[in-house]
């Protein structure tokens, strides 16, 4: 199929068909009703075919949007808020990891927080080291929270489709060099993707390349240039969650190549795939021939675009981290 | 301090009532503190007798469905909006039949069935879930309260949400239970301005200063802020006066309150007052007494019944992390 939907597009186009489908999702965030539908323009019109009541711009007051989706949620509402940048999430914390998360479990299981905090999140904009962050491990050692990162398009629409039917907070990652990108649309218009199972992206024997979000068309092209260059063939995780973790089929995978690299835009140090290392190590070392890391150092994300672009592990970098575990030299 | 007497609108045999829901509140703090004593209560506990007038008189002016959220000291706050107290007191006790089965304890309750959106553990936070809570009540005609400390209205919660509820015209009733103490501190020591009803004129918030011993009085700015919600009128803040008659916690026997102090306020007792009240609405010593034995009778069933129930066993517990 060709790649005729963009990222932003996937993602109004979900919130939009869900609305429609249930009176009782509502959106509200910051800029998100104005004309241009948010800083990365990803919501224009919605106001527009849902009403003011459904839809509506808030104060620059973070704490009240998480907060106020929370005692939405839990009376009864589906709100999806938008965090504009997934950074600011640190004024949000109180309202997700004390209020929303543990409703479910606290209350005796009366009633959940049915809730979605989408932000954008990531590097590469030069937008510096407090607007470049991804935030979902702040976020992962949480019981009761959900994360999703989706990878492409469909992924996006598919995700956030099932981020917004679930009864559960779910923080949603939306990888802002991601935003303008196109892939092919979802099989079906009607397409939800559960959230909890990971995807192999591209099967291959020789090793495993896990990830998510935007490291996973990083590793399907790292892994398209090892295929085309070095003969070597790499299977392509994308987690799609990061809680719950489908550590059952990163685990398959593992049994299938013997070799896992873990890419993560992040430090490694309280990093998901220094977490999940630990896991498969835990569940799977009879499968590994060796594990490691491909991670960003452990400093804040810097501003420079040379800096920048070296401290952001893309395509070339696990090409390469491969290449120089495989011992093998480049082909180039 | 206190702001004049409001006029009494009630026929008397809800005057008893409101007495009896005072008489409750104040009881059950009583065992609380007897069964922490005992080590049935874990942890720790806020106490709030000395309180029990403001969210008797604000749950008086609300519909059964309209929503409520309280505090880490929110005892009084569930059993005003409803919530059986043998089931609070079970949780309490941490037992299985706790109105959220032993998990929330002291400072978490949720009892969803009664509109008690929950009790917070953290300072402010009702605030919040109250203003999310009122997000919804707007569709339903339904009305929503928060009820917090003078300690939240420097929490950034109390002035993110009254901003965003005006600004969204929320049904909103935030009610401040000005104790004049956060924790050990005075209340005008960390509280620039040293006012919290004019807080509200920053929002353009209507905003009055209550008498928060005096359950009529409470209840007469509760119905106004109600009615000016459940109109499409926006939020109201409400200032109640009042005095917790134990120290912040269990670990606190607030002996930083000077004596003085402490005895004006105790010559104030909301229950006292209550019965001031009732002697001048003719109202027989004999039927205040039955009042008191039913009440007695029911904290006694409570107890009781939560000292025989079992603990959650954790081999038969089957929690799941997620709803399904």
């Amino acid at each position: 199929m060709s790649d005729t939907l963009e990222f932003r597009v996937a993602i109004r186009t979900a919130i939009v068909e869900e609305m429609e489908r249930d009176e009782s999702v509502v959106f509200f965030g910051e800029d998100i009703a104005a004309e241009q539908g948010g800083v990365f323009a990803v919501t224009p019109g919605i106001q527009e075919i849902f009403g003011a009541e459904r839809v509506f711009d808030t104060p620059i007051s973070e704490l009240a949007i998480t907060g106020a989706a929370f005692g939405a949620a839990v009376t009864g509402l589906r709100p999806i808020i938008e965090i504009m940048f997934g950074d600011f999430m640190g004024l949000s914390m109180d309202s997700l990891v004390n209020q929303s998360a543990k409703y479910w479990y606290l209350s005796g299981e009366q009633h959940a927080a049915p809730m979605v905090v989408r932000s954008a999140v990531g590097g590469g904009g030069r937008f510096g080291a407090i607007h470049s962050q991804t935030h979902a491990t702040w976020f992962q050692g949480i019981p009761g929270l959900k994360i999703a990162f989706p990878s492409s398009p469909a992924e996006a629409k598919g995700l956030l489709k099932a981020a917004i039917r679930d009864d559960n907070p779910v923080i949603f990652l939306e990888h802002k060099r991601l935003y303008s990108i196109k892939g092919p649309p979802p099989q079906s218009a009607e397409e939800v993707i559960p959230l909890g199972r990971a995807n192999v992206a591209r099967p291959g024997r020789d090793l495993t390349i896990v990830s998510v979000g935007k490291g996973v068309p990083d590793a399907l092209q790292a892994a398209a240039q090892l295929a085309e260059n070095d003969g070597i063939e790499a299977e392509v995780v994308d987690l799609r969650t990061l809680r719950p973790l489908d550590l059952e089929t990163v685990l398959e995978s593992v049994a299938r190549t013997n070799r896992l690299v873990a890419v993560e835009e992040g430090p490694a140090t309280g990093g998901w795939a220094s977490g999940l290392l630990g896991l498969v190590a835990e569940h799977g070392l009879h499968d590994l021939d060796d594990a490691w890391l491909l991670t960003t150092g452990e400093l804040p994300i810097p501003y420079s675009p040379t800096l920048e672009d070296a401290f952001i592990p893309g395509a070339e970098a696990i090409a390469s981290s491969v290449r120089e575990r495989a011992g093998v030299a480049s082909a180039r | 301090m206190t702001v004049e007497q409001q006029p009494a609108t009630e026929a008397p045999a809800a005057y008893l009532e409101r007495y009896g829901q005072m008489l409750l509140i104040r009881l059950f703090e009583t065992e609380m503190q007897r069964l922490f004593l005992k080590g049935e209560v874990h942890g720790t506990t806020h106490l709030c007798a000395g309180q029990e007038a403001v969210p008797v008189g604000v749950c008086s002016a609300l519909e059964p469905d309209d929503y409520l959220a309280g505090t880490y000291r929110g005892h009084g706050h569930a059993l005003a909006k409803g919530t059986d107290p043998r089931s609070l007191l079970a949780e309490m006790l941490g037992r299985a039949t706790g109105v959220c089965g032993g998990r929330a304890g002291s400072m978490n309750v949720i009892d969803v069935a009664h509109g008690l959106v929950g009790c917070f553990g953290i300072v402010g936070g009702s605030i919040a879930a109250a203003t999310g809570a009122a997000v919804t009540a707007k569709r339903q005609g339904r009305v929503a309260v928060a009820m917090f400390g003078d300690g939240a209205t420097n929490q950034g919660y109390f002035h993110e949400c009254l901003n965003f509820a005006k600004v969204l015209a929320l049904p909103a009733v935030y009610v401040c239970e000005n104790n004049f103490y956060g924790e050990f501190t005075p209340m005008l020591k960390v509280t620039g301005g040293g006012d919290i009803t004019s807080r509200a004129a920053a929002y353009g918030i209507p905003a009055q200063t209550v008498d928060g011993n005096d359950v009529w009085a409470v209840r007469e700015a509760a119905l106004e802020a109600v009615q000016r919600a459940r109109q499409g009128r926006g939020p109201t803040l409400l200032e109640c006066q009042t005095y917790r008659h134990h120290g912040h916690s269990k670990a606190d026997p607030a002996k930083y309150r000077p004596p003085e102090e402490v005895e004006r306020w105790l010559a104030r007792d909301p229950l006292n007052v209550a019965k001031a009240r009732l002697a001048e609405q003719g109202i027989a010593e004999q039927e205040i007494a039955e009042v008191d034995d039913a009440i007695k009778a029911r904290i006694e069933d409570a107890v009781q019944a939560a000292l025989a129930a079992p603990y959650p066993d954790p081999a038969a517990e089957n929690p799941t992390e997620f709803a399904p």
